[in-house]
């Protein structure tokens, strides 16, 4: 067959054989997004058909040498409504499937573990809690629900994995929310799929899923000594945030500890639940959220400290679960001769000017 | 009883020498005319122009896409061309086309009025077009513009160093040549309807571009003042979409999609109008459920304004909105749905020949079928996720706007050519087109939908190789559909001077448009035609010709 032409037998022989339809179904929600893909797809294939057929088959039987004078009819109330009440149907069964899917596919189990991700022209950069950072990749475990928490630090990226059917924007200036669970260990594209400018095309990486044991392995082969909330720590002193949030009674600002996950009484009379985007807004633009009891002294640190700066510090906040933990710093920071200014811890999180 | 001008038909195989192509001569007599055939004309000329000016465009990107790398122009000339062929195929040629060129011409004739209600405004809103299209084309030429026709921010507001302010500009004056057609169509089709000329009796084409006048008025503005806010937070810093000054991105997302989801229709529903039209003439029929028709156009019309947010499913809408976005994504659905079925069920018992427009409106049906349900497995919020922003989304709104839209402006234009040039155009040689558009196009097309699937997003200079196969057919079908496009822009033109003289009625078709001479007078009518018969009355048709006949005999 090769004499045929040597160019279409190799494009055959070596794309041909890898063809598929559907990417391979590498997450615990991918089965579930297939089985309604399918669905739509049989519904939409019969619904192509019957116009296909109704309009053939017309075609044939009402041609003009067949049927030289047309029948004049108004119309029929009854087929209008078949054709108005069938479709709405389907589409509806497709609505509420898709609607319960998509709760699915963005609620995450509570028993999540937390990734970082932020995207920026033109990478993805992951911040495992345990101070691993890597770029355009992520390793995550099997069998795992992972969630990860993402932000851009520019423009519009959007974080797309098709072998797990999920797929978010990460946006500037605010944190979303994805989980999967990969239920098969391998390398899987990761996309950004929003348009993002000159390199948008080049944002692309790679997911590889280990088995529990690798992803130790790599965990620990790729630390860098330093865990997120460590180095949150590192800058709450460097900021100076202790010297009000230090947990005395008398503080300036209001204790950290526990404070993640409870509510706050706001001085507008407001509750509000505290949670990674509360803590990332309340350090850019404190003066917008006073908590009750608490005068508005505190100074924005927008534009002092970068994305990945205010992870490490939701992180450590998150972390905060009693006042020995605030006392520490306090003495940490005292006892850390070398850096004494926000310069030399600026290494980890501060903003490059 | 109806006083319509009726010349004598294919006796005299000339086209009539006064008309309002040869009324007035000169350069300046078309520049300055108020006349809406003339303008209809001035438009063509210039939309068919940046049509294939996108059109050049779609095939620089097709020939990057035929390699997994990118090898042939650099990842910012890519950017930029993809944008232009957005921007340039969209509001340049897919928003005015149908309106601008066929609406023009025909609305009046159609409603039995001598014009449109304000011939000078029509005439400022081609005028407006042309200075948006030359703005664009000077941004084009002088650096580009790589935001993607969707601007959006803040990549458009402080982290693109190309022509965005003048882009915008342009289109937010073109934006306004839309608003004043759309108002020109309102006030026309409410005031000056022939006597007896009752709502129910307007075509469906006149429901259809009436319905998208509505939107152009009411859609448009919210872009134009979107463009705004974009050029004053590049140029000024206003900080309406920066988030470190307490803007918000996601707002741009909503002001841009609640024009530019009905920009969909205002695109699609002039289209549903022409093929209503194609489909009753060469079946003899009136169209199946009239009413049902007319009335699911105005109802796309009035839910497409309430569906933009399915663009933003991922986009961190709060979960609960996007269940209602979802559901009236789905209602939208439906009257398309019912579209469909009654063009289909137009056909039974008709009469049916299968000329070029036809061909066309079949192929039209064929793939707005696969367009319109492919648009449910994008409102579906679940399945959503996974196919947003990859190349299904690509395949299915060029099978709605492409494979839609433009097969039925083809549609339209060989249909009404014979009225608009007094020429027939030559009919083998144009069905063969129609064919090769259709081939053409699902071969460009439907691959796209497998790469979605796959996973391959959108606006990709490169892409892993896997992808290439699908990439390959799709290129040639570009290359096909490409050869389908060029051949009626020959033909047509050829058809000018050695077309059959086509005489007033070669369909022999209803409306009030083909009782009178092809082309035209200047005032459409001798005198203000009495409508008294029903729309698509093809009975009345047959005695008009008996009464002719009995009369000469």
């Amino acid at each position: 067959m090769d004499h045929l032409s040597p160019v279409i037998w190799q494009f055959l022989i070596k794309w041909l054989t890898n063809f598929a339809v559907i990417p391979p179904e590498a997450s615990r929600i991918a089965p579930q997004v297939d089985a309604l893909l399918v669905f739509m797809t049989l519904v939409s294939l019969v619904g192509l058909t019957l116009v296909a057929l109704l309009m053939t088959a017309f075609s044939i039987l009402y041609r003009r040498d067949r049927n030289p004078v047309a029948t004049q009819i108004e119309g029929s109330t009854l087929l209008e409504a078949t054709w108005t009440i069938i479709p709405l149907g389907l589409f509806l069964v497709m609505f509420v499937w898709g609607s319960v899917l998509y709760f699915r596919i963005y609620t995450p189990p509570p028993n999540a573990m937390n990734i970082y991700v932020v995207g920026k022209q033109w990478m993805w950069k992951a911040e495992h809690p345990g101070g691993q950072h890597e770029i355009n990749s992520l390793h995550v475990p099997i069998n795992q629900p992972v969630q990860l928490t993402m932000i851009s630090q520019d423009v519009f990226h959007s974080f797309s994995i098709p072998a797990f059917r999920v797929k978010r924007e990460a946006i500037p200036g605010r944190y979303t929310t994805v989980w999967f669970e990969a239920t098969a260990v391998g390398t899987y594209h990761l996309f950004c799929t929003q348009y993002c400018g000159t390199a948008h095309s080049a944002m692309i990486g790679e997911v590889v899923v280990q088995s529990p044991e690798d992803y130790k392995k790599w965990l620990a082969g790729s630390t860098s000594g330093v865990s997120l909330a460590q180095n949150g720590e590192r800058l709450f002193a460097s900021l100076s945030c202790n010297a009000c949030h230090n947990g005395q009674p008398n503080s300036r600002g209001p204790s950290l500890a526990d404070v993640y996950g409870s509510k706050l009484n706001l001085t507008t009379g407001q509750p509000v639940l505290v949670d990674e985007a509360y803590l990332r807004q309340a350090i850019l633009n404190p003066s917008a959220h006073i908590t009750e009891g608490y005068a508005p002294i505190m100074p924005t640190y927008q534009g002092q400290i970068s994305e990945e700066g205010l992870i490490s510090l939701v992180e450590y906040i998150k972390n905060l679960s009693s006042n020995y933990r605030v006392q520490q710093t306090l003495n940490t920071s005292a006892l850390l001769p070398e850096s004494p200014d926000k310069k030399a811890a600026g290494a980890q999180g501060v903003a490059k000017p | 009883m109806s006083t319509i001008v009726s010349l004598p038909d294919q006796s005299t195989a000339r086209v009539p020498k006064r008309n309002y192509l040869t009324n007035e001569n000169g350069l300046l007599s078309w520049l300055l005319t108020g006349d809406h055939k003339r303008i209809a004309i001035l438009y063509l000329i210039s939309i068919t122009f940046f049509f294939f000016i996108g059109g050049a465009l779609a095939g620089l990107i097709r020939m990057e896409l035929l390699t997994p790398q990118s090898d042939l122009m650099a990842s910012d000339t890519y950017n930029k061309i993809f944008t232009m062929h957005g921007v340039v195929m969209i509001f340049l040629f897919l928003v005015p086309s149908v309106p601008a060129t066929l609406g023009n011409f025909l609305i009046p004739i159609m409603i039995g009025a001598k014009d449109l209600a304000f011939p000078k405004i029509n005439l400022l809103s081609w005028y407006l077009y042309l200075a948006g299209g030359t703005m664009t084309l000077a941004a084009m030429i002088t650096g580009g513009v790589d935001t993607g026709w969707t601007f959006t921010t803040p990549m458009s507001t402080h982290f693109s160093n190309t022509n965005v302010v003048t882009t915008g500009l342009a289109i937010f004056i073109a934006g306004f040549s839309s608003i004043f057609t759309g108002l020109n169509f309102i006030v026309t089709v409410h005031r000056m309807r022939a006597p007896g000329m009752t709502w129910f009796k307007l075509p469906l084409f006149v429901w259809a571009n009436y319905a998208a006048s509505v939107l152009m008025v009411l859609g448009t503005p919210v872009l134009a003042i979107t463009l705004v806010l974009v050029v004053l937070e590049r140029t000024v810093g206003i900080g309406v979409f920066d988030p470190t000054k307490g803007g918000d991105p996601i707002l741009f997302q909503h002001l841009f999609w609640f024009y530019s989801h009905p920009a969909v229709y205002i695109m699609i529903l002039p289209g549903f109008g022409v093929i209503s039209e194609v489909i009753s003439t060469f079946s003899r029929k009136r169209i199946f459920g009239y009413t049902a028709v007319a009335f699911s156009s105005m109802a796309i019309a009035v839910f497409g304004f309430f569906v933009w947010a399915h663009h933003m499913f991922i986009m961190g809408v709060s979960n609960y909105a996007v269940l209602v976005f979802s559901l009236l994504t789905m209602l939208v659905a439906v009257p398309s749905a019912i579209k469909i079925f009654n063009w289909a069920f137009t056909l039974y018992k008709g009469s049916i020949t299968f000329e070029t427009p036809m061909l066309y409106a079949f192929g039209f049906m064929g793939l707005f079928t696969i367009g319109g349900l492919t648009g449910v497995f994008l409102g579906s919020a679940g399945t959503d996720i996974h196919l947003t922003e990859t190349y299904f989304i690509v395949a299915h709104f060029h099978f709605v706007m492409v494979g839609g839209m433009l097969m039925a402006f083809l549609s339209g234009i060989h249909f009404w050519w014979p009225k608009m040039t007094g020429r027939m155009y030559p009919e083998k040689i144009s069905q063969l087109a129609a064919v090769v558009t259709f081939i053409g196009f699902n071969l460009t097309f439907f691959p796209q939908f497998l790469l979605g699937m796959l996973g391959m997003p959108r606006r990709y200079a490169a892409y892993p190789p896997e992808f290439q196969v699908l990439n390959v057919f799709s290129t040639a079908g570009a290359t096909i559909l490409g050869v389908g496009y060029l051949l009626p822009m020959i033909y047509l033109v050829w058809s000018l001077k050695y077309g059959k003289v086509a005489g007033n009625n070669p369909w022999q078709a209803t409306g009030l448009e083909w009782q009178i001479q092809s082309p035209p007078l200047t005032e459409n009518f001798t005198t203000i035609p009495i409508v008294t018969q029903d729309v698509y009355d093809y009975e009345w048709l047959e005695r008009q010709k008996e009464h002719e006949v009995t009369h000469v005999g």
